[in-house]
């Protein structure tokens, strides 16, 4: 299944800093057939560092989507029943508009004048696109990580589109841990002499901070079981240290190989704004509590936790559904078991796909 | 197969679980009905689409929890013991505890709690007090062991063993008005010396 990015155009965006984006792009790809009712329609949002392309063979990179093995034929999200639609998020650099675009007033990149960006800034951006393919109400909006937390916004802000929302290893709101390694990302980024103030387009980029940066999000998004079993003290191409400062271990030889392919397919200004988004996001704030916050949601849901995601805690999940209980909100809960990490949403999906099909065939026959 | 013959199939599967048909029978249409220790939600299951219920589970053991879910059920991944509190007052029409409260921690802050978040519970338990355990104890000398208990005392996952007589007076103590009573013997119902002939009960209780 080769698909292709399709690129939907609006005048302008007003956002939560007051600021107002003109005009905005958003980029899209779309999977299996919207019924006649319009009522099988599924958006996938991704998460921090991900793209439009979640399934399907790209024919720009020959490479499948980030959610290939939950997307498609007789899959979790089963394209022969279901419309799945991905957009690439507002301040990404995969086609929707971003600090890496060009600022109409300028004529040149928007760089740091770029204004900043929230997660409720994406979903109302989302909505747009959603009005733009003319669907009335989501069968189910779903993600996980920065997808699970536009997943919830959407269930909280557009409450009469969406039936159903499975937020998955998300949280409603970053802790301090959460938001100290976007920290280290970012200072890694800005202590690039290549980053030059965010002005870095059609000269060198802060390449070595964008790595250092993505090195430090690798090790967040696996686990120690994980490391131990892909790596372990294993050494790379010799027998022996090397008593020097190269790569003596695997697991140095991948972070480095992660780092550096980051760089060529992520903008560093994109990683900013993004990080910082993920950090504001906050659900309940100004709400008194989380259960208020999240009285306006009518959705049925669907939390899903891994057992070894330290970066996104089951205890996170676990405030979302004890809300939504206090609510008396249809709300089913599982932690599945999983050695990936934060990882595991992506990479370990046998009975992630198990519990999703099940919801949503429940959804859609409730639905009907 | 037809969807009539697979769903009296399972009506039969229901029998096969006499409480199940008993609580099958009690739930009104449409109710909103909680099942807490649900397993892998197959009653759950049932009252959705047999009595267009609104059906949600709690249940302990994730396993049981991700068949539950794969199904289509609505259940928490949570234990009973710590606590019904996330549920606002009066959220269900029914509660259901069904072969559940005799492997609670706190049974009366379960039954408690039950009360508080459904307006009836539904309170299904192995009776304790049938002749086959007394005489399995007084033959032994060993914790019994029959049919209905066929556990070895430390592997069972029952830790508060009770009668038809005991929860008539805890009901009596908790001031909880006993609607209806069923007792049952395999697939008969048992009118007489339930303490001692009846190897299931099933009460319907309220708060007064």
């Amino acid at each position: 299944m080769i698909v292709e990015a399709s690129v939907v155009s609006f005048a302008s965006i007003s956002l939560d800093s007051g600021a107002t984006l003109a005009p905005v792009e958003v980029a899209y790809e779309t999977y299996g057939q919207l019924n006649p009712a319009r009522s099988n329609a599924i958006l996938v949002l991704h998460a921090f560092s991900g793209d439009a392309h979640a399934a399907g063979i790209s024919p720009e990179t020959g490479k499948p989507g980030w959610w290939d093995n939950m997307i498609g034929p007789g899959k979790a999200f089963d394209t022969n029943k279901y419309f799945v639609i991905s957009s690439n998020v507002l301040g990404g650099c995969r086609g929707t508009t971003g600090p890496s675009s060009i600022n109409p007033a300028t004529g040149c990149p928007y760089g740091m004048s770029f204004p900043v960006i929230t997660i409720s800034d994406m979903v109302r951006l989302e909505k747009m696109l959603i009005d733009a393919l003319d669907i009335p109400r989501l069968l189910t909006v779903t993600g996980g990580s920065m997808g699970g937390m536009q997943a919830l916004a959407w269930a909280v802000e557009f409450p009469d589109r969406v039936v159903s929302a499975i937020p998955i290893a998300t949280t409603t709101r970053h802790s301090a841990q959460q938001i100290a390694f976007n920290e280290v990302g970012r200072q890694a980024i800005m202590a690039d002499p290549d980053w030059n103030g965010g002005d870095y387009y059609g000269k060198q980029p802060p390449a070595r901070g964008l790595a250092v940066a993505r090195m430090v999000g690798h090790i967040t998004y696996m686990s120690d079981d994980s490391m131990r079993e892909k790596f372990g003290r294993r050494l790379r191409g010799k027998e022996n240290f090397g008593f020097d400062f190269e790569v003596d271990f695997e697991v140095e030889s991948y972070l480095r190989y992660r780092g550096s392919q980051f760089v060529g397919r992520f903008d560093a200004n994109s990683y900013l704004y993004i990080t910082k988004a993920m950090d504001y996001f906050d659900l309940t704030s100004g709400q008194g509590s989380l259960a208020a916050a999240l009285a306006p949601a009518q959705a049925r849901f669907l939390v899903i936790s891994f057992s070894s995601d330290w970066l996104y805690p089951s205890y996170q999940s676990q405030e979302i559904v004890r809300a939504l209980r206090a609510r008396n909100c249809d709300v089913a809960y599982a932690e599945l078991p999983s050695n990936y990490g934060h990882d595991s949403f992506l990479v370990d999906v046998a009975e992630q796909t198990e519990l999703i099909r099940g919801f949503l065939a429940s959804t859609l026959e409730r639905a009907a | 197969m037809t969807a009539v013959a697979a769903k009296q199939a399972f009506v039969r599967e229901l029998l096969g679980r006499s409480d199940y048909a008993i609580i099958g029978d009690i739930v009104s249409p449409g109710a909103r009905v909680l099942d807490l220790g649900c397993g892998e939600g197959e009653l759950l299951q049932w009252l959705a689409s047999n009595k267009n219920v609104d059906a949600r589970g709690v249940e302990i053991a994730g396993e049981k929890v991700r068949r539950a879910i794969a199904r289509g059920v609505s259940v928490f991944q949570g234990d009973i013991d710590e606590g019904l509190a996330d549920y606002p007052d009066l959220a269900f029409d029914y509660v259901i505890l069904s072969q559940t409260l005799q492997e609670t921690r706190q049974p009366r802050k379960v039954l408690r709690e039950m009360l508080r978040v459904g307006r009836r519970g539904i309170v299904a338990f192995p009776n304790f007090g049938h002749w086959r355990v007394r005489l399995s104890m007084l033959a032994s000398g060993r914790a019994p062991r029959t049919k209905l208990f066929p556990y070895e005392w430390y592997d069972s996952p029952n830790i508060h063993f009770l009668t038809v007589e005991d929860f008539e007076a805890l009901a009596a103590l908790e001031g909880l008005a006993v609607e209806r009573r069923y007792f049952l013997a395999g697939h008969r119902k048992v009118s007489l010396m339930p303490n001692l002939l009846a190897e299931v009960a099933v009460f319907l209780v309220s708060a007064r």
